[in-house]
């Protein structure tokens, strides 16, 4: 089976990814992610405001068969959270990268994102 | 140590399946996602692979008196073809494993019985049951036959018409919780009206070496061990090593809500202990409760009043694909019967829950 991976996208080793282009990044979890977890039935998000730390779990992803922490990429302050997950969980399996987004980052640095895995890199890792 | 598999585990992998270890044996968990598969076996039919259920077989002049002192129901009973569920309890009334008991055939004139341990549980039961008909000098034959027979289950409203379509029509002279040999697809098995999900349909016990040409004979949604935990817990049905067990979760049938398995006119090992039991009462009981708030309720997730002060905890919970909703299976206390509002700690916060009785859905 092979997973869809973004290559405008930077990647955590445990599934997670982010934009790069903007002064905020958005963060979901990838098509492999979903596709482990199965039908995604509950995400329990932080606020608005709250500070995200890398590598530091900001939330957590349930599917009917298991619970699954999840990590942040970088380190920030949450600007937006994906509401429309709360009632409607399963967008993460439907589009992952699009309308599964979970939360919008404004980072502390820059430099943070370099450090993450590029999509073929990411790409290896799961294969 | 290896995992044990099941005959049909390349079929599986062909299939796309993902496999999770369950009781030493690497079983599929989802073909196609545990929602389609749920549904299907509530709407349609579903087939499962279960062959990490255990098969022994006792015969011989003593049989049904080494039946009857190692399970709590009443084995005399049972007639070929009756299947009956049953505890095995060790000499305290703690449950060990439950299991089917299913009367055979007499072969030679002599009773002939089979019963189903759990996954993981057969090595321990024919040990059990050749140590203690040895103790007794009973005279009985104990075979494990788990490697010889795999094991399908079909469920679903549409079940028993695909079975009949398989068997030329045996399988419809065979009623509710009855079993009997017939052909699968040609194949010899033994088809028993009984399954794990709340719905209709059959079990088919069938040699090992010929389980393909059953499995492939019905065209309908395979289904993993993942979907058979969803609809087994929308029954409130109890899962050997998880809602009970000798361990980690001891607890006798009247706690587990299934005293009516227990029958203390006969004699059998934890007989006495059980009378005592419910002769007292127990302070908690198998329950299930429904959640209010968002979150998914888990195995281990502690219980409490609105004071803050402990109540019990879950041994089981998901998200009901049937319902939508959010709910659990485990032990409270007497003090939250059906109908109170409890708490149920999910990740420290606490949400709101209601106790109730399973089965959670009607079937």
């Amino acid at each position: 089976m092979s997973f869809d991976v973004p290559a405008d996208r930077r990647y955590l080793e445990s599934h997670e990814w982010t934009t790069t282009d903007d002064e905020t990044v958005r963060v979901g979890i990838t098509d492999f992610a979903q596709d482990e977890l199965g039908d995604v039935v509950f995400v329990e998000l932080p606020a608005e405001d709250d500070e995200v730390t890398k590598d530091a779990e900001f939330g957590v992803v349930e599917s009917i068969k298991a619970v699954s922490d999840l990590l942040s990429p970088v380190s920030g302050t949450v600007v937006a959270v994906n509401e429309a997950l709360f009632d409607a969980p399963e967008l993460v399996n439907e589009d992952p990268y699009g309308e599964g987004w979970m939360i919008e980052v404004e980072p502390n640095s820059d430099g943070e994102l370099d450090e993450l895995l590029s999509a073929d890199e990411y790409r290896e890792s799961i294969e | 140590m290896g995992l044990r598999k099941p005959p049909l585990r390349a079929t599986h992998a062909d299939r796309d399946a993902s496999f999770t270890e369950f009781g030493g044996w690497e079983m599929p968990v989802e073909f196609d996602s545990i929602r389609t598969e749920h549904a299907a076996v509530r709407e349609s039919a579903g087939i499962f692979d279960v062959s990490h259920m255990g098969e022994i077989v006792v015969s011989g002049p003593d049989a049904t008196a080494l039946m009857g002192r190692l399970t709590t129901n009443d084995v005399t009973e049972l007639d070929p073809g009756d299947t009956q569920y049953a505890c095995i309890t060790d000499e305290d009334g703690i449950i060990l494993d439950d299991t089917m008991v299913f009367g055979l055939p007499d072969e030679d004139g002599q009773p002939r019985y089979l019963f189903i341990p759990n996954a993981g549980h057969d090595a321990e039961m024919y040990a059990r049951w050749t140590e203690y008909r040895d103790e007794w000098g009973l005279d009985a034959t104990v075979r494990d036959a788990t490697e010889e027979w795999a094991m399908l289950a079909l469920q679903g409203p549409d079940a028993p018409e695909l079975a009949s379509e398989a068997t030329d029509g045996a399988t419809t002279d065979i009623d509710r919780f009855k079993a009997a040999f017939c052909d699968v697809a040609g194949v010899r098995a033994f088809a028993s009206r009984t399954g794990y999900t709340g719905e209709d349909g059959f079990e088919f016990l069938v040699p090992w070496d010929e389980v393909e040409t059953v499995w492939s004979a019905f065209d309908c949604q395979p289904c993993g061990l993942g979907a058979r935990d969803t609809l087994r817990l929308e029954m409130g049905f109890l899962l050997s090593g998880q809602d009970f067990d000798p361990d980690d979760e001891p607890r006798t049938p009247y706690e587990a809500g299934v005293g009516w398995t227990v029958d203390l006119d006969t004699e059998f090992v934890g007989r006495d202990a059980l009378e005592a039991v419910e002769r007292e009462g127990v302070d908690e009981r198998f329950r299930g409760v429904v959640l209010q708030q968002r979150g998914v309720p888990r195995h281990g997730y502690e219980v409490v009043d609105a004071d803050g002060d402990h109540l019990g905890h879950l041994t089981s919970g998901t998200m009901s694909p049937t319902l939508g909703e959010p709910i659990g299976l485990g032990y409270l206390s007497d003090q939250a019967p059906p109908g109170t509002r409890v708490r149920v700690i999910v990740r420290g916060e606490p949400k709101q829950a209601n106790v109730v009785t399973p089965p959670f859905i009607d079937t």
